[in-house]
């Protein structure tokens, strides 16, 4: 069988026209139909994905280089291989994080290359905001692999892609984002990206580890929920998403300690039972295994950990190819 | 742009069920034909063609979309919409029927089967068209053709579906 | 020295009291004569100022002149013809310069510059703290005998709760003011712009009010204590301004001073990552803006300063995190600021007020009036005239404004230093 899965809310739509974006700097700007057309794309790439030959001609000559200025393997590993399935040359650029302050401009290093002759810039940096900085100077198609605590735009793409596959709709679900929300730019990108299509959001975390001003935006972004209790967060969630927590946050202050962080957020299967009983794991990994899931929830039946990740390649492939058209103009 | 019928819904009809009887005649045997139609016209047409294979022979006919569009040699200069490939089973050892509504240069005919060959290793791929303009720039024809229409390079021809337009009919406009 | 007349201005001189159309009398570089008609002798230069305000000089307490150090960003001869240009004749430079002026030989060495390559007059401070460190005391009497008009550490808060007292019962007898910048390094760790919504929305690290607000309550209890003259640098915050408000009630001796884009730009000027509108303490909200309106209207608030702080390109074109903090700040600073006029939130001799007898006063009444005898620093600006900035016209090295493009009214047509002309408005208006 060879098929591209129904994505619901594209199925009848044609969206071909609402391209016209040069960089992929953010989600939070994303169209309706925008988010529509990438999620359309993304099932044609994922047909490629399930053939026995997974490579398809469209970039052939195009070069995309990735640049990290952060340790990465599964983000710049999706994206490599999301440039090969489409046939584009991979360079792999790693930039020592002391460079951001230090010598080297950003935007003269993403000019230099320019000049090698990339077609695709793929940059991860820890300054949240970076690629806004040099997407005015670059002529090259600019895509955020996540920035500070800013964005990370392609994983709430494929958040969202993994959703409706599993749900078939994004309006009306309840969706709960655990775990240090003011940190992630996971949850940031994926709490603008779903309360657009319509979901219920709710953020919930230790309060040292909630964003600002959230409780203050419903008026900016109706249908985002806070709360503190897990267990009254979790209640009839169709979507439970845990974040990754970094050790940092324990050293910094902001938590007492593992133990802590386990006893009130981790989602364990007495949690999980007060979800919905079709609910969904997610978790944008890598996984504190028994920290932010339960061993059994993360390996159960439950979660879609690795449809996460096969999802990230084709959502990968989508933004590339629509990027890549989109230099011309 | 004045434009002028050049088929009508009746003449579609026939030419539909004419092209029918020549794919059946050609391939013998019905159970390894996979018809295949090139998204987005071509589509709607390959199911015509095994509706009416059905009927006067009695026996299903596969029927496949396929998306060709990441094998487009023009993708520099726009970035159609992707829709996906949609075909049931395998297409090893399938008598595959390409269906395209209008053959003009031959670069979509060339892109499809550059895609179709991707997925497998069909015995033999035919290709199908409801008109054949002519204007060719790659060695291919067509097996089975609706009607010729000569045109000139200039012209358009404009060919809609019930199923996509609301209507069975095939124009040629000029560009004045 | 010719004498020089300015006729039928409309005068505003708020350390005396004065508002009328008048003429002003210049001689020998001092104020000779204001308000009543004046007589053009033979060979006076005569200025006619119809239609404009003529106001003592401005007088800037709170700048950053660069120099030495950061000449890339600002030298004092660049800065003070851009201040003249934005209608100060006196300003007083903060003392982060590289090395810091936290000893007399370098405090000397800038006055000397000043008088050199200076086109106005400029007021050292000196550190409080031996290079900013808040360490131990810098050499503050020694300075003081050199004319500093106050310490701050200006960037830094002095952190140390106990060496803030020292240098306040130091001052004290020095009759010079503590300039404080105040601001929890603790509470405002790794902050980049005003913490709420809009610092969510853009992943970048809030500074909360509170950061600010803890350390202004901190410097006012430290003033009651030892009854030194504590001035608190550039508020931005509602508490802040209760907190001085509630000084001032108990007679503590405490002065605040605002600066122009606080006082007229929000947190939303961040928004897309423009480092332009980077600056510390931040940008904060509508709600702050109208709290710091209502102290400089009842008298909490008694200066405006601009904290002019000019960056060269690269120091903000760069990531939002790794830019510079500050705003290019003398040239905008009329234009910016009589909008708050025209929208009827404060009036124009407030505002003069707060540009000239309120530092003034805050320097020993010295500078910021037109009594007659004073040195003629005068101001002659139009009110009604309509101009667009572009920094690329900035005297200023620092092109450094988040108000580019952007149209403001007020401008200042002609600046008197010592009785000489040292900046003239090339564009006639008729």
């Amino acid at each position: 069988m060879i098929r591209s899965e129904q994505i619901e809310p594209c199925a009848a739509a044609e969206h071909s026209g609402a391209w016209a974006r040069r960089h992929v700097l953010d989600i939070e700007d994303f169209s309706v139909p925008e988010i529509e057309l990438v999620m359309q794309t993304t099932s044609a790439m994922k047909e490629i994905l399930s053939r026995p030959l997974k490579k398809v001609p469209a970039l052939r000559g195009k070069t995309v280089v990735t640049l990290f200025y952060e340790a990465s393997t599964r983000t710049r590993g999706s994206f490599e291989m999301a440039a090969k399935h489409l046939s584009a040359d991979v360079v792999n650029m790693t930039a020592q994080a002391s460079s951001v302050t230090k010598g080297e401009s950003l935007i003269n290093t993403l000019n230099t290359i320019e000049a090698i002759g990339a077609d695709i810039i793929i940059m991860r940096h820890p300054l949240s905001g970076a690629h806004y900085c040099a997407a005015p100077h670059v002529k090259a198609n600019l895509v955020n692999a996540g920035d500070g605590w800013h964005a990370h735009p392609t994983q709430a793409l494929l958040d969202l892609y993994t959703i409706l596959n599993r749900k078939g709709r994004i309006a009306g679900l309840k969706v709960v984002i655990v775990g240090d929300v003011k940190h992630s730019r996971v949850a940031h990108s994926n709490i603008w990206c779903l309360t657009k299509m319509g979901a219920n959001v709710v953020v919930c975390g230790p309060p040292t580890l909630l964003p600002e001003g959230l409780k203050t935006a419903q008026l900016l972004f109706p249908g985002i929920g806070v709360e503190t209790n897990i267990e009254k967060a979790v209640k009839d969630a169709d979507v439970v998403m845990e974040l990754r927590l970094q050790k940092e946050r324990m050293q910094s202050g902001l938590l007492p300690g593992l133990r802590d962080f386990i006893a009130g957020y981790q989602l364990d299967s007495k949690r999980l039972a007060l979800t919905k009983p079709d609910s969904i794991v997610m978790h944008p990994g890598p996984v504190n295994e028994d920290v932010e899931l339960a061993a059994d929830v993360l390996h159960g039946g439950r979660s879609v950990v690795n449809d996460q990740v096969t999802n990230g390649v084709a959502v990968r492939m989508a933004i590339l190819y629509l990027l890549a058209g989109s230099r011309e103009q | 742009m004045p434009s002028k019928v050049v088929i009508t819904s009746d003449e579609m009809r026939r030419s539909i069920a004419r092209m029918a009887h020549e794919i059946v005649e050609r391939n013998k045997s019905t159970e390894n034909l996979l018809l295949v139609g090139m998204r987005t016209r071509g589509v709607p047409l390959a199911k015509r063609l095994a509706a009416n294979i059905a009927t006067f022979e009695k026996i299903p006919v596969t029927v496949g979309a396929l998306d060709f569009t990441l094998y487009r040699d023009d993708l520099n200069q726009r970035q159609p919409s992707v829709k996906g490939t949609d075909i049931p089973g395998t297409i090893d050892g399938k008598a595959v029927v390409l269906v395209d509504d209008v053959l003009f240069t031959g670069r979509s005919a060339r892109a499809a089967m550059d895609a179709l060959i991707d997925l497998g290793r069909p015995e033999v791929i035919q290709l199908a068209v409801l008109v054949d303009r002519g204007h060719r720039e790659l060695p291919i024809r067509a097996d089975y053709v609706g009607k010729n229409i000569p045109s000139s390079k200039d012209e358009d021809v404009q060919v809609k579906l019930a199923e996509t337009d609301g209507m069975d009919e095939v124009r040629v406009a000029s560009q004045e | 020295m010719k004498d020089l007349i300015v006729k039928n201005g409309r005068i505003i001189d708020p350390a005396n009291n004065f508002d009328a159309v008048g003429d002003i009398l210049v001689r020998d570089g001092v104020v000779k004569q204001v308000g009543t008609t004046v007589s053009a002798g033979p060979g006076s230069e005569i200025i006619d100022a119809r239609g404009k305000v003529v106001c003592p000089g401005f007088v800037d307490l709170h700048c950053h002149l660069r120099q030495p150090g950061y000449e890339a960003k600002e030298t004092i001869a660049t800065g003070t013809r851009a201040a003249a240009k934005g209608g100060f004749t006196t300003i007083c430079c903060m003392p982060n310069t590289n090395p810091p002026l936290d000893n007399l030989p370098l405090v000397e060495f800038v006055k000397s510059l000043a008088e050199k390559e200076g086109a106005i007059r400029v007021l050292p401070i000196g550190c409080i703290t031996r290079g900013r460190k808040g360490e131990e005391l810098s050499d503050m009497a020694e300075m003081s005998g050199a004319g500093v008009i106050g310490f701050s550490d200006d960037g830094n808060y002095v952190k140390n709760a106990r060496l803030m007292k020292c240098a306040m019962e130091y001052s004290q007898p020095l009759g010079l003011p503590i300039i404080e910048h105040c601001e929890d390094p603790d509470l405002a760790i790794d902050g980049q712009m005003n913490e709420g919504i809009i610092a969510t929305r853009l992943g970048l690290c809030g500074i909360p009010n509170a950061a600010e607000e803890v350390a202004v309550a901190r410097d006012i209890l430290l003033a009651q204590l030892t009854g030194a003259h504590l001035h608190i640098a550039h508020l931005s915050t509602k508490g802040s301004v209760e907190l001085l408000r509630w000084a001032k009630q108990r007679d503590i001796r405490v002065t605040g001073e605002v600066a122009p884009h606080h006082l007229t730009l929000t947190e939303e000027r961040v928004l897309g990552y423009n480092t332009a509108a980077k600056v510390n303490p931040p940008l904060r909200t509508k709600t702050d803006i109208e709290a710091l309106i209502d102290g400089l209207n009842d008298g909490t608030i008694d200066i405006i300063a601009t904290d002019h702080a000019p960056h060269s390109l690269n120091d903000k074109l760069c990531e939002f995190g790794a830019a510079a903090s500050g705003i290019s700040g003398f040239e905008t600073m009329l234009g910016s600021l009589m909008n708050l006029v025209a929208t009827g939130k404060i009036t124009l001799p407030l505002l003069i007020a707060k540009l000239t007898s309120g530092p003034g006063r805050l320097l020993g009444g010295r500078f910021g009036s037109l009594t007659p005898g004073a040195t003629a620093d005068i101001t002659i600006f139009d009110p009604g005239a309509e101009w667009t900035v572009d920094s690329g016209k900035f005297i200023s090295k620092g092109k450094n404004t988040p108000l580019q493009g952007e149209t403001l009214k007020g401008k200042v047509i002609l600046t008197v230093f010592g009785g000489a002309v040292v900046f003239t408005d090339d564009v006639k208006t008729p």
